[in-house]
């Protein structure tokens, strides 16, 4: 089954401009198009449409209602133009196959990509939350066609119950259906078919069955002009696993001549097989460092072949370079040794769990434990600074601490006995307390917030990292509870 | 009765299994741990490098895995090199393995979804030749995935520790099934060596040897790694009248 996302940009000709400007002004911005004969608003941002400007009010109006309105020219062009540079944006960051949905939308074919991306709620989320971080109002749903995600990014709700504006037809069409009483799709759906199509001819019925996934949709991908890419179509069909993989070295190596002229690696790749029944089976393989290495970049991609579900044939194939930067040659020497190069292995496991799951720890300044390490990517420089060496550490930290019972003098002595897991231990040597200050400059409740922390070990030799909220003494620090929070070797 | 004499007999037997197994390549180096009393009893005196070895915890160990993962780094440190270490679940903490010996800086971590993936990413690390070690937290570890594991460790010359570690105390009877690993410890803690004042001192481990091919099994109690990732052998049990004068004088 296709999963398709449409995004519904809103306000795109109002967020281009403003996105465009050096120091973004807070007076209400219109922008003003020809309609016929008349000067007329096209678009609106958030302040003016607040101050009662619509889409489509006249222009004389608009300044007469409003003192002090900026108006701009619209520009058609320009918007589609940046449009189409935005979906580049999102073809390199998210999925394979996107392509550009005007005047308003773009729209995303998220088979089998949201995996990367910790499903499809994180990627949409993340999708919506990187556009709004760069000013861009942005709504979208996924859906399991092109139709239903256009209509779900829009209008929201439920299918039935939108109205007919949302099957994307003329606006003649449109209006004709609300002459004869069609309020809702579902008011469509239930009429018979036959007269509808005669009055207002295929396109109706057409874009209702895109709708419900009863006819196909094809997107038609977004290449850009520049865009590397090989492709070998096939006189016969192919399906078995060997000739994928043989013809997947071919274009490979096409593809590596082509980077090598240009002096590129590549960082992103993607293998788009078109299948006969015209749905699409895409891979998208990510590297840690610019390659251009033909044997590399071809045990990557067949790795993921078990991934490709061939159906009655393959007939197209293509090959994409999407994110490419420059890769020198760079000399070698025989003489010193090299430390070895870690950036192949990196990018297959990266491949195979995800390049989230692949990292190294750098230590970041803070007292508290679980805030004093953060991820790298594995291949970045390494740092040089650790972690302070007063306090033994354990080898083990857990993800949130324990809570145990346990039975102590307050404000600082160790526990005598602590209950963990069901278990009861007596202690026998104890160090501490050591004690962390939350960190008052990042949340209110930590401005007075303390642990206590303590290194005890039982009877048996366990040795655990157990901390008190709280300093003992004022109930303000902490609920006075205690828990484990490690495990020393 | 062979007309050969006893050392001949044993050095044509020893050829032989070494043919069965396989050990074509260049004789394997070994990783003396710098405790003589643990390294005599050791074949060829230290840790034999690529080839597969399993560490386990003794008792809660087994769920926690904290004593092993400490041994382990003390293994990893000691070899030049990076270090991949390859989970299931990110709890190991960074400043603690540092204090192994073991710095950040020398470790990339891979958390992988399930058992299954942990050894695929062991065994891509084990191929590829590049590292020092490659350790791995795994639960269950089959005879053909621990063969899979030596023959790639084998091909590399990289050191491959497979940490044993269950989610429940029961299943560590997991760990009595044969593996083809080279060596196969058990690390427990101890209490801790006895301070004369109050306080935890330097921890303590009784290391067990429990299988190791062409070698004898046998336990050992010794004091955790410091900040090079050496273990040490503690003064009570040297015994020496030294380590007693040393003790009477500070009491």
């Amino acid at each position: 089954m296709a999963r398709v996302i449409s995004v519904f940009l809103p306000m795109w000709p109002v967020d281009r401009l403003r996105r465009q400007e050096d120091s973004p002004s807070d007076r209400p911005l219109v922008l003003a198009g020809r309609l016929g004969n008349r000067r007329v608003l096209t678009a609106v941002d958030t302040g003016a449409a607040g101050l009662g400007l619509v889409v489509g009010m006249p222009v004389s109006k608009a300044q007469a209602l409003v003192q002090g309105l900026r108006i701009e020219a619209a520009n058609p062009e320009a918007d589609l133009a940046s449009l189409e540079r935005l979906a580049f944006w999102i073809l390199q960051r998210i999925a394979p196959i996107v392509a550009v949905d005007p005047p308003d939308g773009i729209v995303i074919d998220s088979t089998g990509a949201d995996h990367l991306h910790g499903g499809e709620d994180a990627l949409l989320e993340a999708l919506t939350g990187r556009l709004a971080l760069s000013g861009v109002t942005a709504r979208a749903a996924v859906a399991d066609t092109w139709g239903a995600a256009h209509a779900l990014a829009r209008f929201g709700g439920d299918l039935a119950q939108m109205p007919p504006e949302a099957l994307r037809l003329p606006p003649a069409t449109v209006a004709g259906l609300r002459d004869m009483g069609f309020a809702t799709i579902g008011d469509l759906m239930a009429a018979p078919r036959a007269p509808l199509t005669r009055r207002f001819g295929p396109e109706l019925i057409r874009r209702i069955d895109q709708m419900f996934g009863d006819a196909a949709e094809p997107i038609d991908a977004l290449r850009p002009p520049g865009l590397i890419e090989t492709r070998r179509a096939f006189a016969e069909p192919i399906g078995a696993a060997e000739t994928i993989a043989r013809y997947i070295g071919k274009l490979v190596v096409a593809l590596c001549a082509e980077l090598d002229k240009r002096g590129l690696g590549v960082r992103r790749l993607d293998l788009i097989c078109h299948r006969v029944d015209h749905e699409l089976q895409t891979v998208r393989i990510g590297l840690a460092v610019p390659q251009r290495d033909p044997q590399r970049l071809t045990r990557l991609l067949c790795d993921r072949i078990p991934t490709i579900a061939p159906g009655f044939g393959i007939e197209i194939m293509t090959l994409t370079a999407t994110i490419t930067e420059p890769l020198a040659a760079r000399q070698t020497s025989t003489l010193a040794p090299e430390a070895p190069d870690l950036s192949g292995l990196i990018d297959t496991l990266a491949n195979r769990v995800g390049h989230r799951a692949i990292y190294r720890i750098a230590p970041v300044a803070s007292d508290v434990p679980e805030r004093s390490v953060r991820r790298i990517p594995a291949l970045s420089e390494p740092t040089t600074e650790g972690w302070p060496d007063h306090w033994p550490r354990p080898t083990r930290l857990f993800a949130r601490p324990e809570p145990i019972e346990t039975m102590a003098l307050l404000p600082d002595q160790p526990p005598v006995w602590i209950a963990w897991r069901g278990i009861r231990r007596r202690i026998a040597r104890a160090d501490g307390p050591e004690r962390i200050f939350g960190e008052w400059w990042t949340r209110e409740a930590e401005r007075v917030a303390v642990r206590d922390y303590f290194r005890v070990e039982d009877d048996a030799g366990e040795r655990l990292w157990i901390f008190r909220a709280g300093d003992g003494e004022d109930a303000a620090t902490g609920s006075h509870r205690w828990f484990v929070h490690g495990v020393f070797g | 009765m062979s007309a050969l004499p006893a050392h001949m007999v044993l050095a044509t037997l020893r050829h032989r299994i070494a043919a069965i197994e396989g050990g074509h390549g260049p004789p394997l180096a070994v990783l003396p741990f710098g405790v003589p009393e643990l390294d005599r009893r050791l074949t060829k005196g230290g840790l034999a490098l690529g080839c597969l070895h399993e560490v386990a915890g003794g008792g809660n160990g087994a769920v926690d895995g904290a004593a092993a993962a400490c041994f382990a780094a003390g293994i990893a440190a000691r070899l030049p090199g990076q270090v991949l270490w390859c989970v299931t679940q990110a709890d190991l903490f960074a400043p603690g393995l540092e204090q192994a010996g073991l710095p950040a800086t020398r470790v990339i971590h891979v958390e992988a979804g399930d058992d299954t993936a942990v050894l695929a990413c062991m065994e891509e690390g084990l191929r590829h030749g590049g590292l020092a070690c490659v350790v791995a937290d795994v639960a269950r570890l089959s005879m053909t995935a621990s063969r899979r594991l030596h023959l790639a460790a084998k091909g590399s010359g990289t050191t491959g520790i497979a940490l044993r570690r269950w989610r429940r105390q029961a299943e560590a009877s997991d760990f009595g099934q044969p593996t083809a690993a080279m060596t196969r410890w058990r690390v427990s803690a101890l209490p801790s060596a006895p301070l004369p004042v109050q306080g935890v001192g330097r921890a303590r481990w009784m290391v067990e040897l429990l299988r190791a091919r062409a070698g004898e099994s046998f336990d050992i109690e010794l004091e955790a790694c410091d900040g090079t990732g050496h273990l040490g052998l503690p003064a009570d049990v040297a015994g020496g009248p030294a380590a007693t004068a040393g003790r009477l004088a500070f009491g």
